[in-house]
C-alpha cells in the first residue's frame, strides 16, 4: 500500500541531510512501527509524506496505492488516503471544532468525486464516533484544538482519523504527553480503526504504546536510516536494553 | 491666525461649490460650524491626523467620479424585519422608506424638523460635533453640520419593536452627499440601528447620538461595497450614567473610507464597545480612527477592529482612550489587527493612552500578519484546498471583531457577507 523507495531528505534551508535512503513497505492491514533515539528523522519522514514545507527530497519516492505522494500537494496526499496524527495538534482559534471535520471531510469526498455527507449525517457519524473517544459535545464546539489538554489533543486527532477513514494512518509520537489512561483511549481508538484495508505507521520512541496497538512489524530508524526491522520482539529488546545495544550491532 | 495658504486656498474652493440651508431652527448651530471650518481650515495630508491617509479625495471641490456597482447579490439585511429610511444619493426617499411611525420612537426628517423649533434637537445638532472638536481637530464634520442638506432625527423614548434601518443607494456615478443624523436615546430606551449601503459617489455622513443615563443604543453598519466610492464618517456619541453604545462596522471594499468615532463617556457605569471588520483587495484604503474620552466612574471601553488587506490594500487605524482625572476604575481595551494575506499590503496603525488617573485599567495591543503557516498546513493536511483553508482560517480571524455583536441574525448576515467576498476572491 504504501511504497517508500531509497527515500533522500534534506533541510530546505540548510545543507543538512535528515532521511539516507529510507526504505519502507507498509502493506494494507498492517500495523508498522517506527523506534528510534532522538534526532533518527522519525518524524521527519512523517513530515515529508504527508507534505510540509521546509523539506527537499533530494532522491527516492513514496507511492501509496499509485498515488505519487511527493508530486502531490497535501491535500492530494490527504484525498489519496493518507492521515497524519501530529505530535503536536495546531490551535486554530476561531474555526469550531465541528466546522473544521466537516469542511474536510466533505473536501475530501469532494476531491475524489463523491457525495457530501448531509448536515443530518454528518452530525450522526461524528457524535457517535466522538462518544466512543470520550469527546463531549463542549470539546466538538470549541474551536480546534484550542485550550485542549495534552490529551484531548490526541483524542481530537484519532476523531478526525475515525471520521476520514484514511487508508494509510501515519501516528507522530501520538505517546507524547500522554498518561497510561489517556493513551489506553487513544490506542483503543485505533485499534477500533484496524481493519484488512487499512495500513498505519507508529513511530513512537517507547515501546509502551505498543503494549496497547500491537504491531505486525517494528523497524528501528537511526541516523537517517531504517536499520533492523523484526517482529514486536524488536520493541522489547528496545525496552529492555535501549537503543545502544542495537544500534552499535548494527555498526559492528 | 492665518492658514498656510494652501489650506486656505484648498477651504475656500470647495466652501465655494456649497451651499448652506438658511433659515430653520439649527441656523445657527449651521453658522457656528461654518465659523469653526473656516477656523480651522480643511485637512491635508501635512495634518498629523491624516497622516496615513490622503484627504484631498474627500476634501476637493472636485469630485472624483465612482462606477456605480451593480450585484447580483441581496442587499445587506435584507430580509430583516426593519423601519427602513432610505436615501438615493444623499437624499431622502420617501416612496421607498417605510411609514416613519413607529411606537417608542419619533422618526423625523431634518428639513421637516428644522421648520419647527424642537429643544432636544437643537440641544444636539452641531453640539457633539463641535465638542469634539477638542483635542483633535475634525474638519470635514463640522463641514457637515455646516451644509448637510437632509438627514434624520430619531428621538427614541421607549423600546421600539425592530430596528432603524437607514439604506444608502448609489445610482449617480457624479453623487456628492452630505447627511447629518442625531439621535437621543431616552432614560431607560433602547434601539437598534442599521445602517448600509454605497451612498454616492463621495460621501460624508455624521451621526451625533446622546444617550441618556440608561438608555442602550446598537448600531450596526454595512458599508456597500461599490468599488470607487469614498466616504468620510463621523460618530459622536455621548453617554449618560449605567447608559450602553455597542457599535460594529463592515467595509468590504470602497477605494477611500475614513471612519472616525468620538466617544465621550460622562455618567458612571457606562459602557463603550466599538468594532469592525474590514475587507480590501487593490485599490482600498481604510482607516478607522477611535477617540474614547473617559470622564466618569467605573466606565468601560472596549474597541475591536481587524482588517483583512491584500493585493497592495492598506489599512489604517488610529485609536485613542483619554482618561480623564477622576475617571477611576475606568476600564479601557483596544485591539487592532491585520491580516496581510500578500507582500504588498500595509497596515498602519497608532494606538494611544493618555491617562490622568490612578486606579485604572487599560490596554492596548496591535499586530499585523501573515496567514498562520502551521494552521494552513493542518487545514490542507486534512484535505481542505490551500484557498478554502485560507479562506477559513481569513474568517477565523475576523470573528473575534464580529462576535462583538451581540444580535446573531445580525452576525450571521455579517458573515455571510465576509463569506461571499471571499468566494468571489478565489
Amino acid at each position: 500500500m504504501l511504497e517508500i523507495k531509497n527515500l533522500h531528505v534534506k533541510l530546505e534551508e540548510e545543507e543538512k541531510q535528515i532521511l539516507k535512503g529510507v526504505d519502507l513497505t507498509v502493506e494494507a492491514g498492517k500495523v508498522h512501527a517506527i523506534m528510534g533515539p532522538n534526532g533518527a528523522g522519525k518524524s521527519t519522514l512523517s513530515y515529508v509524506l504527508s507534505g510540509r514545507d521546509g523539506y527537499e527530497v533530494t532522491d527516492g519516492e513514496a507511492v501509496l496505492d499509485g498515488t505519487d505522494l511527493l508530486e502531490a500537494e497535501p491535500e492530494e496526499r490527504a484525498a489519496a488516503g493518507l492521515f497524519l496524527a501530529f505530535q503536536y495538534p495546531v490551535e486554530i482559534p476561531g474555526v469550531g471544532n465541528m466546522t473544521f471535520l466537516r469542511t474536510a471531510l466533505n473536501a475530501q469526498r469532494k476531491a475524489r468525486g463523491e457525495e457530501e455527507l448531509s448536515a443530518g449525517d454528518f452530525l450522526k457519524e461524528v457524535r457517535a464516533k466522538a462518544k466512543s473517544l470520550k469527546i463531549d459535545a463542549d470539546m466538538l464546539k470549541r474551536p480546534v484544538n484550542v485550550g485542549f489538554s495534552g490529551g484531548e489533543k490526541k483524542r481530537n486527532e484519532i476523531l478526525q482519523m475515525a471520521m476520514l477513514e484514511p487508508k494509510m494512518c501515519i501516528l507522530d509520537e501520538t505517546d507524547s504527553g500522554l498518561d497510561v489512561d489517556a493513551m489506553k483511549l487513544v490506542a483503543d481508538g485505533v485499534n477500533a480503526l484496524r481493519d484488512a484495508g487499512r495500513g498505519f505507521l507508529v513511530i513512537t520512541h517507547y515501546q509502551r504504546l505498543l503494549d496497547h496497538i500491537k504491531p505486525d512489524v517494528v523497524h528501528i530508524m537511526a541516523d537517517g536510516r531504517i536499520v533492523k526491522t523484526g517482529g514486536p520482539e524488536l520493541a522489547l529488546e528496545v525496552e529492555n536494553n535501549g537503543y545502544a545495544d542495537i544500534l552499535a550491532e548494527v555498526d559492528a | 491666525m492665518a492658514l498656510p495658504e494652501m489650506k486656505q486656498s484648498a477651504t475656500d474652493a470647495r466652501l465655494g461649490t456649497l451651499t448652506l440651508p438658511e433659515g430653520g431652527c439649527l441656523s445657527t448651530a449651521r453658522h457656528a460650524a461654518l465659523s469653526r471650518v473656516q477656523t480651522m481650515g480643511l485637512p491635508t495630508r501635512r495634518d498629523e491626523y491624516w497622516k496615513y491617509t490622503r484627504p484631498d479625495t474627500l476634501v476637493n471641490a472636485e469630485l472624483v467620479a465612482a462606477e456605480v456597482f451593480t450585484s447580483d447579490e441581496a442587499p445587506m439585511f435584507d430580509g430583516f424585519d426593519r423601519l427602513k429610511i432610505v436615501f438615493v444619493d444623499g437624499v431622502f426617499d420617501a416612496d421607498a422608506s417605510d411609514d416613519l411611525s413607529l411606537e417608542g420612537i419619533t422618526v423625523e426628517r431634518l428639513i421637516d424638523l428644522e421648520a419647527k423649533d424642537i429643544h432636544w434637537a437643537t440641544d444636539l445638532y452641531g453640539v457633539l460635533e463641535a465638542r469634539g472638536q477638542t483635542p483633535v481637530e475634525r474638519p470635514l464634520a463640522a463641514l457637515n453640520t455646516a451644509f448637510a442638506a437632509d438627514g434624520i432625527a430619531i428621538h427614541v423614548t421607549g423600546k421600539p419593536s425592530k430596528p432603524i434601518s437607514f439604506i444608502y443607494k448609489h445610482l449617480d456615478a457624479n453623487s456628492d452627499s452630505i447627511l447629518h443624523h442625531i439621535v437621543r436615546v431616552d432614560t431607560g430606551a433602547e434601539a437598534t440601528i442599521l445602517e448600509n449601503g454605497p451612498a454616492a459617489a463621495r460621501f460624508n455622513n455624521v451621526m451625533e447620538i446622546d444617550v441618556a443615563d440608561g438608555g442602550k443604543l446598537h448600531h450596526v453598519r454595512a458599508q456597500g461595497r461599490d468599488h470607487e466610492r469614498r466616504a468620510a464618517t463621523h460618530v459622536f456619541t455621548r453617554l449618560g450614567a449605567e447608559s450602553v453604545y455597542k457599535s460594529f462596522t463592515l467595509t468590504v471594499n470602497g477605494v477611500l473610507t475614513r471612519n472616525e468615532q468620538v466617544i465621550e463617556i460622562n455618567g458612571d457605569d457606562a459602557i463603550a464597545h466599538v468594532a469592525g471588520a474590514c475587507v480590501g483587495d487593490g485599490e482600498f484604503h481604510h482607516d478607522d480612527t477611535v477617540f474614547i474620552t473617559h470622564d466618569a466612574l467605573n466606565g468601560e471601553s472596549r474597541q475591536v477592529f481587524k482588517k483583512v488587506l491584500r493585493n497592495g490594500a492598506t489599512g489604517v487605524f488610529q485609536g485613542k482612550i483619554l482618561v480623564k482625572e477622576g475617571a477611576q476604575k475606568t476600564d479601557g481595551y483596544q485591539i487592532s489587527q491585520s491580516l496581510l494575506l500578500d507582500d504588498d499590503s500595509q497596515f498602519l496603525a497608532k494606538p494611544e493612552l493618555e491617562i490622568y488617573a490612578d486606579d485604572v485599567a487599560c490596554s492596548h495591543g496591535s499586530t499585523s500578519g501573515a496567514i498562520d503557516e502551521e494552521a494552513l498546513f493542518y487545514l490542507r493536511s486534512r484535505g481542505v484546498s490551500a484557498s478554502e483553508a485560507t479562506d477559513l482560517l481569513t474568517l477565523a480571524f475576523l470573528a473575534e471583531a464580529v462576535d462583538e455583536v451581540e444580535d446573531d441574525a445580525i452576525a450571521e448576515a455579517l458573515v455571510n457577507r465576509l463569506e461571499g467576498w471571499l468566494a468571489r476572491r478565489r
